[in-house]
């Protein structure tokens, strides 16, 4: 094993809704730095293993670990007990979400919805808060949008803010649940632009939850292609798409490329 | 021409009366229905009951009967409350009641990718509530409101039942005394009306300040 420290790690981790299982005993492990992408096809679980790492599902098997901590769990006597709130709270720092719908705060302005969470939850100040956004959203090509507020914004600059929002907190971990998936395709690229400058950057973790898989391949270290709640197969972008060994994964990327999907 | 003073001020009087009684029977309400509403969207059972216990005992009887109760009642197990104070507590809680309905609904409106979007940023649960579902949620409670403080409005004259000389009550005086039943009628038909026209005002300039942001477009932001 490499010496860097993981970022994330799931080890034999299970969801269930009721009967229903989301993911079955998945386990994964990504070294800080590492870009990520999760591919697979709806209900395959890819959106759940973010939305876990958000604290924003629980788990009922296996453990969760953050940069050597576990997430849901917290250290008691030589065993493990649930995470109190506290303990959530002080792992959430490490990690910054962006959504399919964006989840902007409507009644705060662009500039507002950067600058107010770092001076509500890090104490920052609001002169340095205020720089910040607005550093963030000229590098997300938003400088002149700071006075506008979300529902005047097209989805792609919506979207844009959100990215600038989750980066003014500097996660060390982000995680992108399907970020263009709600967009207008003509939309798209402004936002894909912006998010391969941050992976360009190459420090913050990135775990993406996509559809595109030509930008998946271009920008990710490496490929999970989970199908029915596990991972069926994992590699370097090129093996995944030009080389896949497993036949779920065929399946996939041909149902893909017939869609009209480019995975070059 | 003297006695026309002593009638228009008994109308003043009775005005100021309901004035009083409306305006801090609204504030009473205003935290009856912000605490009962509120502790009603918490997951916890235990947290739950009382409120829920209080808000439907104050809707499942009359205004009425619960103002004998506390004026008449209630000495009987030692609580004396002047007209005053049994009035706006009465008129309070009741119409509180209908308003911690609007207040558990309003925020239970809030998207929950909101919630979300602020978990992600790691606010911690009352920071949430404060600057990101209580903010929205205002917003789609303020029409509502303005409706029950103006039905808040409605109840005062009942008040007269436990002895307090209000609009309703001093008109009805001056009716007798003058004989002259339409300009007494006329007079808190239009008195009524000029108070809940300035309730309507007024809720309407608080609803424009409050939803900055949120009239140009869908909630889902």
């Amino acid at each position: 094993m490499s010496d860097r420290q993981l970022a994330v790690e799931f080890r034999g981790v299970s969801k269930l809704y009721g009967a229903l299982a989301v993911l079955k005993e998945l386990s994964l492990s990504v070294p800080q730095g590492e870009k990520i992408a999760l591919i697979g096809p709806s209900g395959s679980g890819k959106t759940t293993v973010l939305r876990i790492l958000m604290t924003l599902e629980t788990i009922q098997a296996g453990t969760v670990w953050v940069k050597g901590e576990p997430l849901w769990h917290m250290p008691k006597g030589d065993g493990l007990a649930p995470a109190s709130e506290p303990h959530l709270h002080a792992m959430r720092r490490h990690i910054g979400m962006v959504f399919q719908h964006f989840n902007l705060f409507p009644h705060m302005t662009v500039q507002e919805n950067v600058a107010r969470p770092p001076q509500i939850v890090l104490g920052v100040t609001r002169g340095e808060a205020e720089q910040r956004a607005q550093d963030l959203l000229r590098l997300v090509g938003l400088a002149q949008k700071g006075a506008s507020y979300p529902a005047q914004l097209s989805g792609g600059q919506k979207q844009r803010v959100a990215i600038a929002r989750a980066l003014a907190m500097q996660p060390a971990i982000m995680l992108f649940d399907e970020p263009t998936s709600a967009l207008d395709p003509e939309l798209v690229e402004e936002v894909l632009a912006v998010l391969r400058d941050i992976a360009i950057e190459g420090k913050t973790t990135m775990l993406l939850v996509t559809h595109e898989m030509s930008f998946a391949r271009e920008i990710s270290d490496r490929i999970l292609f989970l199908d029915g709640g596990a991972i069926v197969e994992e590699g370097p972008p090129d093996q995944i798409f030009s080389d896949p060994k497993e036949e779920r994964t065929r399946l996939f990327l041909k149902k893909i490329i017939a869609a009209g999907h480019r995975i070059d | 021409m003297s006695q026309f003073s002593d009638y228009a001020w008994m109308i003043l009087d009775g005005t100021w009366v309901t004035v009083k009684i409306t305006v801090v029977a609204s504030v009473v309400a205003v935290i009856v229905a912000l605490l009962t509403g509120v502790a009603r969207t918490s997951k916890f059972f235990w947290i739950r009951l009382g409120p829920t216990l209080f808000v439907e005992l104050f809707r499942g009887t009359s205004c009425y009967v619960q103002l004998f109760w506390a004026f008449f009642a209630l000495p009987f197990i030692g609580i004396s409350l002047t007209p005053f104070v049994a009035s706006v507590l009465v008129l309070g809680a009741n119409v509180g009641s209908y308003g911690s309905e609007v207040v558990r609904g309003a925020i239970a409106g809030v998207p929950r990718g909101q919630t979300e979007a602020s978990v992600a940023l790691n606010f911690t649960k009352l920071q949430r509530f404060r600057h990101v579902v209580f903010p929205q949620a205002l917003v789609a409670m303020l029409p509502p409101a303005g409706n029950l403080f103006i039905d808040l409005l409605k109840l005062t004259p009942l008040t007269s039942l436990i002895t307090m000389s209000d609009l309703t009550y001093n008109a009805m005086a001056v009716r007798q005394q003058t004989g002259s039943t339409f300009i007494a009628l006329a007079t808190i038909l239009v008195g009524y009306f000029l108070m809940s026209s300035a309730i309507a005002w007024a809720i309407g300039r608080i609803e424009r300040r409050a939803s900055r942001g949120l009239e140009t477009g869908p909630r889902a932001a």
